[in-house]
């Protein structure tokens, strides 16, 4: 009989290591997809890279709420899992848990965005650098080499990090004097404000060549006013656009030849993170410069896209 | 006695709108005498439209117009007002391009969208109106619950951010039909203005939903079914979401549940407060909410036109609106009332002394 029982415990065990280490369990804390285009496709990448088939067993939370989040991500302590990977809905209040993540021996990963805590409660923050977004299509519109540069500057919700980050590049070329800054407005990320602000500088009579819209929902508003206007736009027509956030729907405008530059603001945290996690599995230490990861962000231009980028980096259908 | 039910008694309500509107025009006239120039030009789809910032303010303000026309209605019946106006305009915009994006886009099936998502809206009117009429919750606290969860249906209902439709079809609807220099939407607002007026013309709508508004009991005792009509209200206002949430999709031909029509509930608010219409219930006039909106975009395009930073556009536009409503204001229009019988009383005693 204790021979009987002694071979079950044993087996049980042996079961449960196996699976362990078959299966690494990471608790993933998102915002719901239904938040944006970016948000959807950020939580499909996570779910396909943290899914069974790769040896993850994923336990997921999405809420727009910090103090839900912050309850959920204390619940997957409290389970034992072995990583948790956070994008805070808000960048405070996130000290205590992860202080107690540190004490349980749960390796933290943040992605899409940063929490205002001490550097050592985390491994590594996975995220998008905002300003160099701005800096790449800025770089992108002056190598076009317009005579002149007369820029509808439309922004997104400002304070938002993704409005100072985009906002920023452009403005020093203003004050450089390289570019003319037409008008500069914020249209919250809506189309139809962008185009109410759109059409009032064409009514107003004053000439522009650009439009620098701040993500792609505003730059089709935009190019909506210039439609109904009869002003020609794209690649051979009058006016640039550039968008940012690479939906799909935005590409095949750029395909078309519709807009000129579409700006990547990229989602796919997810293997970045997952090769960190095999690594230390493995036993090795993750050596990074920094901390803070940038993701790789590419501007697209209308006449070197292929349909296979689309398909690879655009978002949603 | 003067006879008291002249043309102007009877739309002294309109006065306010229409003179906030008018202070715009003369400031803008004022600023920049070419603000109201109307062109004609060719657009990229080969007609021949009208330009101008007039056009462009008649055009912008139309999703607003046709929801502030609904919102008079509930604000007359209840007492109260509907603040998820936003997010079911997104509902009803999310059922259209639901429906268009299911098969071939004809007019046969723009026309059974539409008519799709008026039911939808309704549905959902009838639920806001029974939460307030039957139940008896305050109406901005029973729509909260739509106003909380309604973009986040409208996402569930297509399963993904931003579809996009393209359609000439819907481009007649949200821009111009070709051979029409005037934008759509402007006729939408038009036709939805006409049918309510002969609505309020030929049914006893108009009387009830006042004497509902005005006393819920006295309104009952006289065979009025003032649930019904709560009701009722809700429902139209559904379908001006409908109407708005369709106008808002071929506009741009895709829908972004989260930022489609964002705060226009509150604009809607507005709209009714400037056209002189009392929130808590009872008498309305529409014609002053329509006015009301067209005053808010006049504004809208004025800050525009100015290039105010974006910073403190919201600044402005807060300023503009107070000193709009203060104007508006009972206590304002007392002392004005007082003021007017006052020079009155002075010219008949200068009269009687000569």
């Amino acid at each position: 009989m204790k021979k009987l029982v002694c071979l079950l415990v044993s087996l049980v065990l042996v079961f449960a290591m196996a699976t362990a280490l078959a299966d690494i369990t990471v608790g993933i804390v998102n915002n719901p997809p239904s938040e944006s285009g970016y948000r959807e496709a950020n939580v499909k990448d996570f779910e396909a890279v943290f899914s069974a088939e790769n040896g993850y067993e994923a336990k997921t939370f999405y809420s727009l709420k910090n103090d839900e989040q912050l309850a959920a991500a204390q619940q997957f302590i409290t389970d034992g899992v072995d990583y948790l990977l956070i994008s805070a809905a808000a960048t405070t209040g996130w000290d205590q848990v992860l202080t107690s993540a540190q004490e349980n021996g749960i390796g933290v990963f943040l992605f899409d965005r940063m929490i205002d805590c001490d550097e050592s409660l985390y491994e590594a923050a996975v995220v998008s650098d905002m300003a160099n977004q701005g800096v790449t299509a800025v770089d992108w519109l002056l190598s076009q080499n317009l005579p002149e540069y007369n820029v509808i500057h439309i922004q997104g919700v400002m304070g938002n990090d993704a409005q100072i980050g985009r906002t920023a590049a452009l403005d020093e070329q203003a004050a450089a004097g390289t570019v003319h800054i037409v008008v500069q407005q914020t249209a919250e990320w809506s189309a139809d404000t962008a185009k109410e602000i759109v059409e009032s500088v064409i009514n107003s009579g004053e000439p522009f060549n650009v439009i620098y819209a701040e993500n792609d929902d505003m730059a089709k508003g935009a190019v909506q006013a210039l439609d109904e206007h009869g002003i020609t736009h794209g690649v051979n027509g009058d006016v640039i656009i550039m968008g940012f956030d690479t939906n799909k729907w935005a590409l095949r405008e750029l395909k078309a030849g519709s807009w000129n530059y579409d700006g990547q603001c990229s989602p796919f945290q997810a293997q970045v993170i997952s090769d960190m996690i095999q690594k230390l599995e493995a036993g090795e230490s993750l050596d990074l410069e920094s901390k803070q990861v940038i993701s790789v962000e590419k501007g697209f231009d209308a006449k070197t896209l292929t349909d296979e980028d689309i398909e690879t980096y655009g978002l949603g259908e | 006695m003067k006879k008291k039910n002249g043309f102007f008694a009877r739309n002294a309500q309109l006065i306010v709108p229409l003179l906030s509107i008018l202070a715009l025009i003369v400031f803008n006239l004022f600023r920049d005498p070419s603000f109201f120039s109307i062109s004609l030009s060719v657009n990229n789809s080969g007609n021949t439209v009208l330009t101008g910032n007039l056009i462009s303010i008649l055009n912008g303000a139309s999703e607003l117009a046709v929801l502030a026309m609904g919102m008079t209605l509930v604000t007359a019946a209840s007492g109260g007002q509907d603040i998820s106006v936003g997010a079911l305009a997104a509902i009803a915009g999310s059922v259209f391009v639901k429906v268009l994006r299911a098969g071939e886009i004809t007019p046969v099936t723009v026309v059974v969208a539409f008519l799709l998502c008026c039911v939808v809206a309704m549905i959902f009117g009838v639920f806001n109106g029974t939460l307030v009429a039957v139940f008896k919750i305050q109406p901005m606290i029973a729509t909260l619950v739509l106003y909380t969860c309604g973009r986040s249906i409208a996402y569930w209902i297509n399963g993904g951010a931003s579809p996009t439709v393209a359609s000439p079809i819907l481009t007649a609807i949200g821009s111009f039909i070709p051979g029409v220099p005037i934008p759509t939407p402007i006729l939408i607002v038009a036709l939805c203005g006409v049918i309510f007026a002969l609505v309020f013309r030929f049914t006893t709508l108009r009387l009830y939903t006042q004497a509902v508004g005005i006393n819920q009991r006295a309104a009952r005792l006289n065979g009025i079914n003032a649930v019904g009509i709560k009701i009722l209200a809700f429902m139209i206002l559904g379908i001006c979401c409908a109407v708005s949430g369709c106008i808002a999709v071929a506009r741009l031909g895709y829908l972004n549940h989260e930022t489609v029509l964002l705060e226009i509930e509150m604009d809607a608010i507005l709209a009714v407060a400037i056209g002189g219409n009392a929130l808590g219930g009872g008498r309305f006039k529409m014609a002053g909410s329509v006015l009301g909106a067209y005053a808010i975009q006049t504004l809208t395009t004025t800050l525009y036109a100015m290039r105010v930073p974006s910073t403190a556009v919201k600044s402005y536009k807060a300023i503009v609106i107070i000193l709009i409503v203060v104007i508006g204001s009972p206590m304002v229009k007392e002392a004005f009332g007082r003021m007017v019988g006052r020079i009155k009383a002075a010219r008949a005693d200068g009269k009687e002394a000569a």
